[in-house]
């Protein structure tokens, strides 16, 4: 093998491949915030909702989660504006990537929230909280609480399964590395590079979810153990 | 333009043959590896251990998509150019086996010290334990979630279409090219893969049942 590695081309396009791991912060940060807000009150209407809307739930997440992302972003991006709906890449990067998370976000706040015993719920009532209170204070947080480490490593999922949606032209970093690849040559510099990018941001993802966890659950952050 | 016909239906549900095609070598490459990878995981060895969790941690922390660029451009032009069936078959089981390595490893460690301990008193030395022991009942624990795994696994061969490996999803692609109906199309490829894997989630989800029918 008489291949001589180059990495000559970052002196020019390396502002390139930041601007594209930043689009893939925006894109998957606000995906997540949204999907966890969808998930979260589809698992409450999963667990509590009446007969019907529990089946709907059922409905939308057995469907995303039994396809692949890259035929939800094609519906998004090419099925809606082909029915009139047109919406740039990058929204619909984000509202692919929102549903998608959305699903997966039911299914592991459903189990969290079905892991709160009723007891629970009399408690609260029998103190006096209102139903969002409750909702808030004694079902959320502790659900979450369990079923944190499943959610961070669905959210860090996430971050690596939106280099997908380069294949629709959202500028993000895989996106980037297809097109430094096809001006330099160097694809396999720039996809090495980009492989590092990732697992720096992986990395990054998991520092940042640890310490929300430290925030949000006082009491791993006073004990130091998980609930 | 091109209408919409039974014939590209029919061109699609044939494409899916590839998809089933692709999936499998995924997972049986995928097993191969993972299964001497999650034993390295639980092994006495530090650097066995160390090696076999760098590789999970590499391979989690990157995603597929580009794991198959590197494998399709990247050694094409580094002078071994892969069939892109080959390059996407690689991929996927390089992919498949760091996370089927780390279900496993949870599925070995699940099984009881106790039982550990026994096949020691009994004497048998660690093949014996593994062969006789610990794997037998560590399937039963790995049955469930690795089912769960293969839908992953089917879903994840979409990304094949990428490189121009014609599967369902690169088939769906061509059919809209000529008819540019992309709602219809991509709802009818996605319906496509949700009958492939919604079977293996409904399956998923009774073995698990079955697995805990003693519990609760």
């Amino acid at each position: 093998m008489s291949y001589k590695f180059d990495f000559a081309f970052l002196a020019d396009k390396w502002p390139d491949f930041v601007a594209g791991a930043w689009l893939t912060v925006e894109l998957t940060v606000a995906s997540i915030a949204l999907g966890f807000v969808l998930g979260t009150v589809c698992a409450l209407a999963r667990v509590y909702g009446g007969p019907v809307l529990r089946r709907l739930v059922g409905i939308y997440v057995e469907t995303i989660r039994n396809t692949p992302l890259l035929i939800q972003i094609f519906i998004v991006y090419f099925g809606l504006s082909s029915l009139g709906l047109k919406l740039s890449a990058e929204v619909s990067a984000i509202v692919a990537l929102t549903v998608n998370m959305g699903a997966y976000t039911t299914e592991i706040m459903r189990a969290g929230i079905q892991s709160i015993q009723r007891t629970q719920l009399e408690a609260a009532d029998c103190l006096g909280l209102t139903r969002l209170q409750t909702i808030l204070h004694v079902v959320l947080l502790p659900a979450m609480e369990r079923v944190y480490p499943a959610l961070s490593s669905q959210f860090v999922l996430l971050m690596l399964a939106s280099s997908i949606t380069s294949q629709i032209s959202a500028e993000e970093l895989t996106a980037t590395a297809n097109l430094v690849q096809s001006d330099t040559y160097r694809s396999f510099e720039v996809y090495m590079i980009v492989a590092v990018v990732y697992l720096a941001l992986s990395a990054l993802y998991r520092l940042a979810l640890w310490a929300i966890g430290l925030v949000l659950f006082e009491r791993r952050r006073r004990l130091g153990t998980p609930l | 333009m091109i209408q919409l016909s039974a014939n590209h239906v029919l061109y699609l549900v044939e494409a899916a043959r590839w998809t089933i095609l692709l999936s499998l070598i995924a997972f049986v490459g995928g097993a191969l590896v993972g299964l001497p990878l999650a034993l390295m995981r639980v092994a006495r060895s530090r650097l066995l251990r160390g090696l076999a969790s760098a590789y999970i941690q590499l391979i989690q922390g990157t995603p597929l998509l580009i794991v198959l660029f590197l494998s399709y451009f990247g050694l094409g032009i580094v002078g071994f150019k892969l069939d892109p069936l080959v390059a996407a078959g690689l991929s996927l089981t390089i992919y498949a086996a760091a996370f089927l390595a780390e279900i496993w490893r949870g599925c070995i460690e699940a099984v009881p010290k106790t039982q550990w301990e026994a096949s020691d008193c009994l004497g048998l030395n660690a093949f014996q334990q593994y062969a006789y022991v610990i794997l037998p009942q560590a399937v039963r624990i790995a049955t469930p979630p690795t089912v769960g795994f293969m839908v992953q696994i089917v879903k994840n061969t979409s990304l094949a279409s990428v490189i121009g490996f014609v599967e369902l999803a690169r088939a769906g692609q061509i059919v809209n090219n000529s008819t540019f109906e992309p709602f219809a199309i991509f709802a009818i490829v996605g319906a496509i893969y949700f009958a492939i894997c919604y079977p293996l989630s409904l399956a998923s989800r009774h073995l698990e049942r079955k697995a805990h029918a003693g519990r609760s």
